[in-house]
């Protein structure tokens, strides 16, 4: 197969705008205890999460950056250049027409609350540091699920809140972990009564306009038991000169017989550093499952996991990841069976385009004595230039006798007879290269909700653009 | 020109470098840089991605010595019991030689060269110079290399012509004995254009003492040859061992190399594995038995340095007891190698709840026109298996072990030489019906 230069710009050209605003709210650039007192005092925060903050501050100053085993581009990041803090407002607007003009129009171009008209349970658009629009339809209000911001969550549900917050992923479970414990910012709380069944997804949209800015989204989710919930989340960021980070913490928590679907589709510029946590707790009979398709970003680290705590819970963690040319996608996942009888699948399948790399990473963890654990992984990837890299490196834990773990990867290209078969019938290299890779991906995609899919396929499309000839 | 060095038996390993025998300048040199090395180097940490699940703790190099003269060498060559009947035949014994059978007159006409390392540094010292230990330790365990370069290396250097086709095995034997005695055993094998040999490394202990082990191959294919390595180690179950192999394939040449665990208290296998022409293959294989609480932690890499070459290896690891097993291994494709490829999978069957299997099977690829693929199942003796074995009147333990010995059948099927390939399943089939009565 040919190099050629890969056109990664065009599929950003959607997200590639930003707006001057005027931000009322700005912690300026650096991360001191003062940074953590302005973010407190401006959101009027209880004296725990204060607290609560700077601990985690000293475990992030204290932790070395993680260098024995993962990329040397995390040492570019410039901590004390970042801005940690930036708002419009506190409160997040109800309705549309209150959401000022700039931050509108950011959503409307990006197609949010068309979308929320057409299909969602509910949806929140973050902007920079907080949430500048959020609602949940009055449907799904009135059986009791509350969908708000974190800030919102914390404030006005503590007994639900302070419950489970932090206790999925520790402060001090990574460098990154611990950051955005200092500084967390906006995220989702949602909370699922006992028995609701939400019928469409909640989704959340997280916008950076700014430069030079760190966006610290928490999240924390739970399914009371035997509900059922899925919660898309999309991300874009404008192109610009200097490194953005986004560094997100998700804790989601499926009680007794819960089922809580993750889904997310990360879309940032190349100049963002995504480095993000995310764990799912799963009880007795519970299901925690993670969709995640990663495409852009300069640098993601992103290892979903599930803990699977209550006997025939379940985990599963599905990933396609697409890196361009100058990308890194260091993905993968992480299992850890905790008692008897509990299965986890992980389906990872990544594509490398140009001088692209995409790195699996997986943790499988079999404790002694439990009995009838089950995994299975699966690691595709798919290499399309001869400059391209794909890395597999997982890990695997089983202790005793009772439990089964089975993993396999393969790396492969797009078969050249294939291509050609294709041009024979009138498809250009360039729409044989794509239907090819969308073949690849097929059996994935179909798992996400239809209009995820036709913009998976159409991002991959133009991802694959201009990768050959 | 000779240098002779003072000999050190009973010297604490961590004291120094010098040995007793006859090695020439450059040789002496070389150890002395390796000492150097060793103390500079830094000890493997917990943290270390190299080290992941292994067990650090258990590399205290403190009281082994470099050990006297082994109190009954004739014993020990009586009681070298291996293939029958074998092309040559040395015995070592504390590092020292106990008795060499010399290949027959015709394999030595047609220029053989199996002979000690010691002598070989000056009768073949451009060819030694140029291979031994000529790659770097990549694995991990840096440190210990520099250690077995500055010890008293004890083995054989084996050059087989081109064209040479040696039908018998090569047979040698290593072994230790004494409480805290450390051993340094080397192999250097070089396969000229074109010729095919079969070496075995038998590694014992003559008795059930605590014994450090600190083992170096270097396997060298030329283009065209065909080298089978066999290692088999029985060391005491008080032994720490490092065993650390390294291969270079030529164009169109083939080494099959197999390590079998048997015994050891903490042994760590490094297997380098490099292709670096056209239609070059390597096929890595082991089998491992963990019992009690042993670790058996193995490293390898596979590394393709042109297009057109293939790597396969298929590690078969069996745990009882509170036995560990680590597999770290990694398939690398340096840019431009199109056309690998290479294969990797590692097998582990769980036969205790306190057993443990950690599997890291990894690749690394940096060209797109491969076949790369590989696989890591952990799982126990299946329950209906084990019903319809016993349903047709065989004992469950016979059934458990005739279970384990057809798993294992797989990895021993590989080796073509079928007097070599009873003689190992026989010693596997012994060690497993010990542990699976342990």
């Amino acid at each position: 197969m040919s190099d050629a230069q890969t056109q990664l710009e065009i599929d950003r050209e959607k997200g590639n705008f930003r707006y001057d605003v005027d931000y009322e709210f700005d912690a300026g650039t650096g991360l001191t205890e003062k940074t953590i007192d302005y973010i407190s005092g401006v959101k009027g925060e209880p004296d725990w999460i204060r607290e609560f903050r700077k601990d985690a501050l000293k475990k992030f100053l204290e932790k070395p950056m993680p260098t024995h085993w993962a990329s040397k581009d995390l040492e570019n990041i410039i901590f004390d250049n970042i801005r940690y803090y930036l708002a419009q407002g506190q409160k997040p607007k109800r309705s549309w027409d209150e959401v000022p003009d700039e931050v509108k129009k950011t959503f409307e171009r990006l197609g949010i609350p068309e979308q929320e008209r057409k299909f969602l349970a509910g949806v929140e658009a973050q902007f920079d540091s907080e949430a500048a629009y959020s609602n949940i339809k009055e449907a799904v209000g009135k059986q009791g699920v509350i969908f708000v911001g974190s800030t919102e969550g914390l404030k006005e549900h503590p007994e639900i809140f302070r419950k489970w917050f932090g206790k999925v992923i520790p402060t001090g479970d990574n460098k990154f972990s611990a950051l955005n414990s200092a500084v967390f910012s906006g995220g989702s709380f949602i909370y699922v009564p006992p028995g609701v069944k939400v019928s469409h997804p909640l989704q959340a949209y997280f916008r950076i306009n700014a430069e030079n800015f760190g966006q610290f989204e928490r999240t924390l989710i739970i399914a009371d038991e035997g509900s059922e919930v899925t919660y898309m989340e999309g991300c874009t960021a404008p192109k610009f000169d200097t490194a953005t980070l986004h560094s997100a913490v998700v804790e989601l928590v499926a009680l007794k017989g819960a089922k809580i679907q993750y889904i997310t589709v990360q879309n940032w510029s190349n100049n963002v550093f995504n480095l993000v946590t995310k764990r799912g707790l799963a009880m007795e009979d519970a299901e925690v499952k993670w969709i995640d398709c990663n495409i852009g970003s300069r640098l993601t680290m992103k290892y979903p996991g599930v803990v699977m705590k209550g006997r025939r819970a379940r985990g599963e963690v599905i990933s396609i990841a697409l890196a361009g040319d100058g990308q890194h996608q260091d993905t993968g996942a992480k299992m850890i069976h905790a008692a008897d009888e509990t299965t986890s699948n992980i389906v990872s399948k990544s594509i490398s385009v140009g001088t692209g790399r995409a790195t699996y990473r997986g943790l499988v963890n079999v404790p002694r004595h439990l009995k009838g654990c089950k995994n299975n992984t699966e690691c595709d990837a798919l290499l399309i230039n001869s400059n391209s890299r794909t890395d597999t490196y997982p890990a695997i834990t089983v202790r005793g006798t009772g439990n089964a773990c089975q993993h396999e990867a393969s790396v492969s290209q797009v078969s050249e007879e294939q291509i050609f078969y294709m041009q024979q019938r009138g498809l250009t290299e360039a729409q044989a290269m794509s239907l090819s890779v969308n073949g690849f991906v097929n059996d994935l995609v179909r798992q996400f909700p239809m209009e995820y899919s036709v913009e998976l396929k159409r991002l991959i499309d133009l991802e694959m653009e201009g990768s050959v000839g | 020109m000779i240098m002779a060095t003072a000999p050190v038996s009973g010297v604490p390993l961590m004291e120094g470098a010098l040995v007793e025998g006859n090695w020439p300048e450059w040789f002496v040199a070389s150890r002395q840089r390796g000492w150097e090395d060793f103390q500079r180097l830094p000890a493997p940490a917990a943290k270390d991605e190299k080290w992941r699940f292994s067990n650090v703790k258990a590399l205290a190099l403190d009281g082994f010595r470099y050990p006297a003269a082994v109190t009954d060498a004739s014993a020990l060559v009586e009681r070298s019991v291996g293939l029958g009947e074998s092309a040559a035949r040395f015995v070592f014994g504390n590092n020292r030689l106990l008795s060499a059978t010399a290949p027959a007159a015709d394999l030595v006409k047609a220029g053989l060269v199996v002979m000690t390392l010691e002598e070989a540094a000056t009768k073949h010292a451009d060819l030694v110079q140029k291979h031994f230990m000529a790659q770097e330790a990549k694995l991990g365990s840096a440190k210990y290399a520099a250690l077995h370069r500055s010890g008293p290396v004890s083995g054989v250097f084996i050059r087989v012509p081109k064209d040479l086709i040696v039908e018998k095995p090569i047979e040698i034997f290593h072994w230790v004995e004494g409480e805290n005695s450390a051993v340094f055993p080397h192999t250097l094998v070089v396969c000229e254009r074109h010729s095919k040999a079969t070496v075995v490394d038998c590694f014992r202990s003559a008795d059930d003492a605590a014994a450090f082990v600190c083992g170096v191959n270097d396997l060298v294919v030329e283009d065209g040859a065909k080298l089978n390595y066999v290692g088999v180690q029985q060391w005491s179950a008080g032994t720490t061992a490092f065993h650390l192999n390294s291969t270079t394939v030529g164009r169109d040449a083939s080494c099959l190399g197999m390590q079998v665990n048997l015994g050891g208290k903490f042994v760590r296998n490094e297997s380098y594995s490099r292709m670096v022409a056209e239609g070059a293959r390597s096929d890595m294989l082991s089998v491992n038995i963990a019992s009690n609480e042993q670790m058996i932690d193995q490293r390898t890499f596979q590394d393709h340095a042109k297009p057109n070459a293939t790597s396969d290896l298929l590690y078969q690891n069996a745990l009882t007891g509170k036995g560990r097993t680590v597999f770290s291994g990694v398939i690398r494709v340096e840019p431009g190698a199109h056309k690998t490829d290479a294969y990797q999978k590692v097998r582990n069957i769980v036969l205790s709840d306190d057993a443990e299997a950690n599997s890291m099977p990894g690749l690394e690829i940096e060209a797109d026109d491969v076949r790369c693929t590989h696989g890591a199942t952990t799982a126990q003796v299946d329950d209906r298996e084990l019903f319809y074995l016993q349903a047709r009147g065989i004992r469950p333990e016979t059934a458990r072990q005739l279970l384990v010995m057809g798993f294992f059948n797989t990895v021993l099927d590989r080796l073509s030489d079928t007097t070599l390939r009873g003689h190992i399943e026989t010693l596997v089939d012994k060690r497993l019906a010990t542990a699976l009565r342990s």
